[in-house]
């Protein structure tokens, strides 16, 4: 244990991977509240496997495997993905469920068939792919730790500038546009914001998993707290602990992938959230519901308020 | 999004509706409604499910395209008159389970005045306590919204229209899913409004109080049925046309 | 039978199933469902190796489908805590499963073939290499087998309860009221769907299985409206997606199973622009369409109301309260279908037909009255 904590602060590449989880689950968690409030968490799965086509394109114009570029293009067909997402709910009578699986698997369909064009041939799997959908964690370095520190920083200043609109579009948007708020523009933002993070967690989690760190820190959160603003801090700390805890965890033994401990100590600290929360958890539920019963046999206690279904 | 000291034009009406047409593909919801609404009146929306009511709100706010006609408040479009409007949207239009509490979703009423970037501070936390007061909700303040009851949540709801200092409130069927008493409550609220000047129209669906708690009534059923003060406007002939006859209402049991 | 046609075949073959339960996914929001089961899979995959010490395609279909129904089960439990809503309920359960079956391969089954792209990705060109060996006897591709199987089910289950499903899904109080479970009509569905998934990836992989369980059925409610027909035309778009996929694959050499993802994409964008129900042009034209004809039909409504007395182009104005443009307008459409004339001092006064039109807008709009 003393030996891991010297390596985070120490060995360069744990450090580097720790900080690069831990600036991801900062981000996820922190939009992640306002995904699953939304009932968009699963747009992060969508928009993540919709960064593929977009890698291939940037690498297949510049020739070059620079971060920078690369995440350019992801971010380019990620919010292409999130347009056409909206667009085809907003527009059209097909529902959100429908349209991001349709985003989600032809975008791939099409990086797929990229991938294959990049390699000339159309049979094999690319050793890039399974990088890209895994996720890489164990690249990552410093310059790619500053970018996604960069991209992480914006990415908060803009949620710290605009919490009071964005929950209130998240809360009720009717309500938002009758006092003028720009309803549709802050969307599309609130939706760019996710793409944001997505395209700083492909490289630690990959494609498949990234659902996982919008949805599951925020969830946690939730089990602990009747409040915007104190949800999101629990989210973020959650998320950047199941980055570092996964990272530290990664790098005790050989063939240990980083991206899936992270998610799995991130479901471990929701199954605790669940049954430890406290204002909604199992464990204070049930202790409530004994002391209510309780309560009913000595005296019938109005002020014991409705407890409504979280639907 | 202006500051809300700006008087009025008096010369004008509140709400005035000219001949709005909406369609839902190619079925029209709305067919040439018109009416105004004079200042100071309590004023329903009534007419059977489908009958365009809420679309009828929508296009007042500027939330959907009417194919024709259009609405002003005090003469304006909405876009320059919404400082004058309070909006009570249906309390099933949102997720009660959002984390959040009473006055917090109060303070959201003033929100418009604020304008970007700004977060309510001090004075907005008492403004909202003192709407909240007003609803009778002030001991639940501080109550995650999902614990309130129906009626709890509607009061809460009218509280933060209260916040927006309006001179013309809009709500859609406030009396929904609320117990007697909360009924009785939101109604004197309404009136109470309504002595300080104020105009409420009101999207409603039961035509027993109609005439018990309104001084107009706007009779709608796709196109505009019957229109002007309750006594005149509220017969049961007009009734039955609204409703197509096939709603017998009992003029005579109130 | 050659290869070429082994691969198209195994394709349509996924695409019929995939069709019909998409299509009942799409209608009862629950795509992602689909998505979901077929990357929680993988842990049963990985368990049922261990079980097994060989990846028997017997081992590895009962593991997999054990965990496209855990899925759905862990779902369902998640979601009826109260504490996580439906989407996030999906999202959870299946990227932990997936995280545990990644795990479990990195740890424990590196030195073995178990690849991870493969449980992902597919690789359809491998399809007529692996024959069904029963007792030493060769009975052909196995994907065929297997697909032909599952195919098999998912129309049997169709055909065999089209009215529950179909009750189930439009109306779930009414199917309780008649005593059909919707809990039950859920869990077989998300069975089949597990089967299918299943079946399906050893060949296409699990984004194509997502891609045809959605795409198709989504394009097809672009296009018609009635269960059956929608059921229809996704088989047929889906199978379409697969024979063009696979041909425009061997052209440019590029990988099959994502060329068919793209096709199916490629339909789906084609009914998005252009569905003359409900197409995104087809709309933008309505409602231009729809502006033009109700305001010619509020002006003759409004000249018939004002009765025999001429009227100007200004009053009319001023009754209608538009725009003096959108008059205009509203009259010069009238006028070129011959519903209103111009009098010698520019009155403008309702035609015989244009009489008839008006007193059918005003029945056809006005309140019963």
């Amino acid at each position: 244990m003393i030996d891991l904590l010297r390596d985070l602060f120490f060995d360069y590449t744990i450090r580097n991977v720790a900080l690069g989880a831990a600036i991801l689950g900062v981000v996820g968690g922190t939009l992640g509240c306002f995904a699953i409030l939304r009932r968009q968490g699963l747009f992060g799965d969508a928009l993540a496997h919709a960064t593929l086509p977009g890698v291939c394109v940037a690498f297949i114009l510049s020739g070059a495997k620079t971060p920078i570029v690369l995440m350019s293009g992801a971010a380019l067909t990620a919010g292409l993905g999130a347009l056409l997402i909206l667009t085809i709910v907003h527009r059209t009578r097909i529902k959100q469920d429908a349209a991001l699986g349709i985003v989600l698997s032809v975008f791939f369909g099409a990086g797929a068939v990229l991938i294959t064009y990049i390699g000339g041939s159309g049979s094999g799997n690319q050793s890039g792919l399974d990088r890209f959908i895994f996720g890489q964690a164990a690249t990552i370095v410093r310059d790619d730790v500053i970018t996604m520190g960069i991209l992480a920083s914006l990415a908060l200043l803009v949620v710290v500038l605009l919490f009071k609109e964005f929950k209130l579009l998240s809360f009720d948007p009717a309500f938002a546009a009758s006092l003028g708020f720009p309803v549709g523009r802050l969307n599309v933002l609130l939706t760019m914001l996710i793409v944001v993070a997505v395209i700083i967690g492909i490289q630690a989690v990959g494609v498949v998993l990234m659902a996982a760190m919008l949805i599951i820190p925020a969830a946690s959160a939730r089990q602990w707290t009747d409040r915007l603003g104190t949800m999101i801090t629990i989210s973020g700390l959650f998320g950047a602990l199941s980055g570092v805890s996964g990272a530290l965890i990664s790098a005790t033994g050989a063939n240990l992938p980083t991206g899936p401990l992270i998610v799995l100590s991130a479901t471990a600290l929701l199954v605790v959230s669940l049954f430890l929360g406290r204002s909604q958890g199992f464990l204070w539920s049930w202790i409530g519901s004994r002391r209510n019963r309780r309560n009913v046999l000595s005296n019938t206690d109005p002020s014991i308020p409705y407890r409504g279904g979280v639907g | 999004m202006k500051p809300n000291n700006v008087q009025t034009p008096s010369a004008t009406f509140p709400l005035e509706v000219k001949g709005i047409t909406a369609a839902y593909r190619d079925k029209p919801v709305l067919w040439d409604v018109s009416f105004q609404v004079p200042e100071g009146q309590l004023v329903a929306i009534v007419g059977p499910n489908g009958a365009g009511k809420t679309t009828l709100l929508k296009i007042i706010m500027d939330l959907m395209q009417p194919a024709a006609g259009r609405a002003t408040v005090y003469g304006r479009p909405f876009s320059k008159a919404r400082q004058w409007v309070g909006y009570v949207p249906q309390r099933g239009s949102v997720d009660w389970d959002f984390p959040t509490n009473a006055l917090d979703v109060v303070q959201m009423g003033l929100y418009g005045r604020l304008g970007w970037f700004r977060r309510p501070g001090r004075k907005e936390r008492e403004t909202a306590m003192q709407c909240l007061e007003k609803v009778g909700m002030a001991d639940f303040a501080d109550r995650q919204i999902s614990q309130l009851s129906g009626g709890q949540q509607q009061r809460v709801f009218l509280a933060r229209a209260l916040a927006q200092d309006a001179r013309l409130y809009l709500t859609d069927e406030p009396f929904a899913g609320v117990d007697y008493k909360t009924e009785q409550a939101i109604v004197a609220l309404l009136r109470e409004l309504k002595a300080t000047g104020s105009t409420v129209v009101v999207v409603h669906h039961d035509l027993g109080t109609v005439s018990d708690y309104f001084d107009r009534v706007v009779l709608l059923n796709k196109s505009l049925v019957a229109e002007g003060p309750v006594e005149e406007a509220f017969t049961p002939e007009n009734v039955a046309a609204a409703y197509g006859g096939g709603v017998k209402y009992l003029a005579g049991a109130k | 039978m050659s290869a070429d046609l082994i691969i198209v075949l195994t394709a349509v073959l996924v695409a019929i199933p995939c069709a019909l339960l998409g299509t009942l996914l799409v209608l009862r929001q629950m795509s992602m469902m689909g998505d979901a089961i077929s990357h929680a899979v993988l842990p049963g995959i990985v368990i049922a190796f261990f079980i097994s010490e060989s990846l028997g395609a017997l081992t590895s279909l009962i593991g997999a489908g054990v965990f496209g129904l855990l899925t759905a089960v862990l779902v369902e439990a998640l979601r009826n805590t109260g504490r996580v809503k439906e989407d996030s309920s999906i999202g959870i359960v299946f990227t932990a499963l997936f995280a545990l079956g990644v795990f479990l391969v990195s740890k424990f089954a590196r030195e073995v073939h178990l690849d991870l792209n493969h449980v992902l990705y597919g690789e359809i060109a491998f399809a007529p290499l692996n024959s069904l060996l029963v007792g030493g006897v060769e009975l052909g591709p196995r994907s065929l087998w297997a697909m032909g199987i599952v195919t098999a089910l998912a129309v049997g289950m169709v055909l065999l309860l089209y009215k529950e499903l179909k009750i189930a899904t439009f109306d779930p109080g009414l199917a309780a009221a008649i005593g059909l479970s919707p809990v039950l009509v859920h869990y077989l569905l998300m069975g089949a769907v597990s089967v299918t998934t299943v079946g399906a990836f050893d060949s296409v992989g699990a984004i194509v299985v997502v891609a045809f369980l959605i795409v198709p059925p989504a394009t097809a409610y672009l296009l018609v409206d009635r269960l059956s027909h929608m059921m229809a035309l996704a088989v047929l778009l889906g199978a379409g997606s697969a024979v063009v996929g696979y041909y425009l694959a061997a052209v440019f050499d590029v990988a099959i199973a994502g060329m068919m993802a793209v096709v199916a994409g490629g339909f789906f964008v084609l009914a998005l622009l252009f569905s003359p129900s409900r197409g995104l042009i087809a709309n933008l034209r309505r409602q231009r369409r729809n502006r033009r004809s109700f305001a010619r039909g509020l002006l003759l409504a409004k000249l018939a109301g004002l009765g025999d007395r001429a009227t100007t182009e200004e009053e009319l104005v001023h009754h209608l309260s538009w725009d003096s443009d959108d008059v205009s307008r509203a009259l010069q459409d009238a006028s070129s279908d011959g519903l209103i004339r111009r009098s010698e001092v520019g009155e403008v006064v309702l035609t015989d037909e244009g009489q008839v039109t008006a007193h059918r807008v005003v029945e056809n709009n006005a309140a019963a009255i």
